[in-house]
Order: structure tokens, then sequence, then C-alpha cells
């Protein structure tokens, strides 16, 4: 058995509840509530190497430890917000193995000592919030959720909310201003959520695909777990694939697999028989990296993409071919951030107002090479000066793409560059 | 009585039961789709309705009205036909199809036809990027996904909408 998180696709049963139950399911809850102390779940966690699956890749079990014990009651948030372009797998696990993500939620909330967990999907997830609606009541009448659980004092109920389309919210702050019926915009920090989360009380914000390794870990063990993937990013991880490719999906992989077997021999190749060009591997958040040999056999891992210039992130691989040309491709990725900007910080609310003017003029010949210029220096004003990471993301395909694929910028202004212009092209990708 | 108390109070009731009695301000997004229900779109009325419902100002459940996208404070089709055409949907063709519906329909992005039964409105990332093109709809009955999608397809879509309105 291969699969951790996409485990419907070998029982396709197991999105019922008495088909969940017939895989063990439930059993690794049961066994840390009669069994095992909150701290020994923390550790057991700790000890497996299981990585944030949102995008940063932090400790699971380090972040759990962070809880605040000195105030209650705790709170355990799902980040279920998925709004990522070039990301679409925390859809899949909860409309096809929901069962197993919410033992997840259980077994966190059990290991920091919540006793409500709400999982906030994006608004768009409507027939999604009540499908996990729906496995929410059958577990309550199961006794699956509730109070008094298999016999122990842990009580649990499990809540959905629906957010209303803001890509902001998958920011963790930002999410916990919107479910507390606020504007999503981050919060100053620190402090940060183990400490002063939802309601100002400790809350652990986790990501979707990341709760739902954790029932598998409990069950057949840590060292089982680190079969799969490399020493430093354990497991396995589900990579979107997208864009150019002839057969896009979730494919769940070792970390470590490289880009070259994920686009050719599972994606199928780039599409049309074209040659392919750039890679993102973060989605549109991410650096563009030139696709030649060397980024194509680098392992998927949050250690080795950052040696080829850019971030594993969620793993949202969005492919080019060559057809494209950047402008347009920066121009796209900027109507995106300017429009997701939630404006409460000058650099990203007035950043991404700029970059977007001066990406459309690129495109539609109207710049110069002083209006390149202009783009790489506002983008690198914006980059690390803004309340959350929206306004680094949204200088990444800018900075990288005009670093690393300058011909095409060439090509569409219409001039060479001058030399005090191409010593300001430096490198500027801090990955 | 709050008019949307009385016309939906179970509903609100088991709304507000989600979240502590202390922090029911935490129910105003799901208190926007119920009102949103009534007329595709939120009113003046209804922002004073929540508002009194959550102990805030009808001021602060309109900022919430305008930040996200999936609440409207004009009226619509009776059917919004959101097409993604983010990046990795555009990289699959979704600005052509976009084009194509909307030459199809005789309206533009942001329009609505002129027998009021479809908004064609353009959107950011819907997490579908696997399946582009695509787009949801978001009507009275909630958000729909249809996923591998053709211009044929969607007018095809968009008549039965109309069959079923008598257009």
């Amino acid at each position: 058995m291969n699969e951790i998180l996409l485990r419907h696709r070998e029982f396709p049963e197991i999105g019922q509840l008495a088909g969940y139950r017939q895989q063990a399911g439930f059993e690794a809850i049961k066994q840390a509530v009669t069994g095992m102390q909150p701290d020994e779940l923390i550790e057991l966690v700790k000890a497996s190497g299981l990585r944030g699956r949102g995008g940063a890749g932090f400790s699971t079990g380090m972040k759990w430890s962070f809880i605040d014990k000195n105030a209650w009651p705790h709170y355990v948030v799902v980040n279920a917000d998925e709004s990522e372009p070039g990301t679409f797998k925390d859809r899949e696990i909860m409309e096809r193995n929901p069962f197993q993500f919410l033992e997840g939620v259980m077994l966190c909330a059990y290991a920091v000592g919540a006793h409500a967990a709400y999982i906030y999907l994006r608004g768009e997830f409507w027939e999604l919030a009540a499908h996990l609606d729906a496995c929410i009541a059958e577990m309550e009448k199961d006794g699956l959720l509730g109070d008094g659980l298999f016999g122990s004092d842990f009580n649990l109920r499990i809540y959905t909310h629906l957010g209303a389309g803001a890509y902001i919210c998958g920011e963790e702050t930002a999410l916990l201003e919107s479910l507390e019926g606020k504007l999503g915009q981050p919060r100053l920090r620190p402090p940060f959520p183990p400490s002063f989360g939802l309601y100002g009380k400790p809350t652990i914000v986790n990501n979707v695909e990341t709760l739902t390794n954790v029932p598998m870990i409990v069950h057949k063990g840590v060292d089982w777990f680190r079969g799969f993937g490399t020493e430093k990013s354990p497991g396995n991880k589900i990579f979107s694939l997208s864009g150019h490719v002839v057969k896009p999906g979730n494919y769940e992989l070792p970390l470590g697999t490289t880009f070259r077997e994920l686009i050719y021999t599972h994606g199928g190749g780039i599409l049309d028989g074209h040659a392919i060009k750039a890679i993102m591997p973060a989605g549109a958040s991410s650096s563009l990296i030139v696709a030649d040999d060397k980024a194509l056999d680098t392992p998927m891992d949050y250690e080795s993409v950052p040696s080829v210039g850019a971030m594993l992130g969620s793993a949202s691989i969005i492919v080019v071919d060559e057809t494209v040309s950047m402008d347009w491709l920066i121009n796209k990725t900027m109507h995106f951030f300017q429009h997701e900007s939630c404006g409460k910080c000058t650099p990203c609310r007035e950043g991404t107002y700029w970059m977007r003017h001066l990406t459309e003029r690129i495109h539609h010949n109207q710049a110069t090479w002083d209006d390149v210029i202009m783009l790489q220096d506002v983008a690198s004003n914006v980059k690390g000066k803004c309340l959350c990471a929206l306004g680094d993301f949204s200088t990444e395909a800018v900075i990288s793409s005009i670093t690393r694929f300058r011909s095409d910028f060439e090509a569409k202004v219409g001039a060479p560059l001058s030399a005090p212009a191409q010593a300001d092209l430096k490198e500027q990708v801090s990955n | 009585m709050n008019p949307l108390r009385e016309r939906y109070g179970q509903e609100i009731d088991e709304i507000l039961a989600k979240y502590p009695p202390e922090q029911k301000r935490s129910a105003v997004m799901p208190l926007l789709y119920v009102a949103q229900r009534e007329h595709g779109y939120v009113t003046r009325e209804h922002l004073g309705q929540i508002g009194e419902l959550l102990a805030i100002s009808a001021t602060e459940v309109s900022s919430i009205v305008g930040f996200y996208t999936l609440y409207h404070d004009k009226p619509g089709g009776k059917y919004r036909l959101q097409i993604c055409n983010d990046l990795p949907c555009a990289l699959r063709g979704a600005d052509a199809f976009l084009d194509g519906v909307c030459d199809h329909l005789g309206v533009k992005p942001g329009e609505t036809t002129e027998d009021g039964v479809v908004s064609v409105e353009a959107v950011m990332c819907l997490a579908a990027c696997d399946k582009a093109p695509m787009f949801q709809v978001q009507s009275a009955e909630g958000i729909s996904y249809h996923e591998n999608q053709t211009v044929a397809s969607t007018i095809a879509l968009v008549d039965e909408w109309r069959k079923e309105e008598g257009k």
C-alpha cells in the first residue's frame, strides 16, 4: 500500500462511515484516547517528522507542543480555505476520504486539549461543506463525536464554517479574523495562534492534508511513516499538477520524488508535443524556475527545491510550456494578487496595484525598459515588508521571471538592455 | 420581531449554536448566506436585520459584504455563472472559453443577459485547476461546480435554465 492520504483510490468505500471502519477507521483515536496521554501523542507526531502540508513545512508535533496551557479553552481550526492558484488537493481528500480527515481533526483536538474544532472551508466549497456536515452528523449518531468519547472524559464537537471568497483567508490569522465574523485581514504576530488564536484563546491551525496523515501515523507507527519520503521530509505529499501537462491531477508520491518523474511519468509529459519552459512549484505564489535538466532532476522536498530557487510550498506544480511569454504570465498573477490583497498594509495594497499596472503596460506593448526596471523596483520594495506572506508571494513570479526569462521582456519592449539596466537586473530571488 | 428571525428562526438558531454565546458575531457570514438566498443579493434591510441579531452595526455587516466576493449588494442574474480564468485555468484555454461564452450570450464579464437569467462573472481560482475550463454556478440553491466544460456544454446548461424560467 503506497497511499496514506488518497486511500479512496484503493478502497473506494472508505468515504462511507462503515467502509472507513472496515479499514481500521477510528482505531487510532480510540487507541490515543484510551491508552495515551495527550503529551505522548504530541511526542509521537514529533517523532514521525510530519511537517505542515499547507506550505510552510513546519513540524506539526512541534506546533502542537506550543499550545499555551495557561489559558483555556483551546481550539482546533482547520485551514480548508484552499485558494492558491494551482492547489486542489484538500478538496479531493475531504470529498473522498472525509472520515480519515475528521479522525485527524479528533487526534489533534485530543493532543492539544480542545473540545471544539472549526473547519474553515472556502465559500466556494458549498457542496463539500454539506457533505462534511453529513459525515459529522453520522459520527455524532454513532457516538464518535460528542461527550465522553470511548468511555473517557474527552468531549469534542466539530463544526464547518464557510468563508465567502477571499484568498487572504488562507493566511492563518486572517482566517481566524474571518471566523470571528470580521474582515479577513492578518493580525500582527507575535502573539501566534497557539497562545492567542480564535477568540483570543490558544488555537492550533492545521491544513487538511497535514491532519489526514495523523491517523495513519498513530495506527501504523512512526517507523512505517518514515519509510516514505526523505529523512528530513518524511511521508508522502499530494502534488497537484496543472498547466500544460497531458494528465493534470493529484498525485500522491513520496517527498523527494523528482519533478521529471511527476511531470513525465505520472503527468504524461507536455501537451501537444511542446517543450517545457518553466515550472511554478508552489502555485501562483511561486518563483518561476527554468525547466532545465537540473531543475527536472531536483527532488521535490522542503530542502531540495530551494536549491533551484523556489519553495515547495503546498506542492502545486504549474507547468508552463514554450508558447508562453512571461509578460503574459506575470500579468495574470498580478491580476490575482491585486484582487486578493486585503488592503490592510500599504506595501501590499499599493505595491500590487502598481505591479498590476506595470505588467499591464508591458503586456500591451506600451512599456519601455524603464517600466521593467520600475516593476522590479516596486517588487523589491514590497518583498519582506508586508504584514503577511501575500505581499511576498505577489513578487515571486515578477522578480524571478525578469531575472530568469529576460529575453521574453527584451522581445516585448523592443529594445536591448542598457548596461546600467543590466546591472540592475541582478538576481533578487532570495530563495 | 426581526423579519429574518421570523422567516428562518430554526435555521438561525442552528447557526448560532455553532459558536460560543458571547461570540455570536461569528455567525455574520452564515447569516449573510441565508439572507442572500431571498433575492440573490443582500439588501439594505438585511444589513440592519443581521446587525440586530448579532448586536453589531449595519455598517459592520456591510463591510463584510464588500470584502468577500461571494456576497452581492446588487441584483444579478438568477444564476451567476462564475468562470475561473486564473493562471492554471488560463493555461488550459479558460480565457478563450470565457470569451466564447460571453460572445454567445451577448454580454461582457460582469453583465447580465437581457432576460435576467444569467450573469457571467470572471473569477479567481476555484481550486479545480486540473479540470479547466470550469465554472461554478451561484444561485439561491447555493454553489455548484461544473468542470471540464466547453462553450457548447455551457450554453446547453444556460438553455436549460432558460427553459425552466419559461424564457
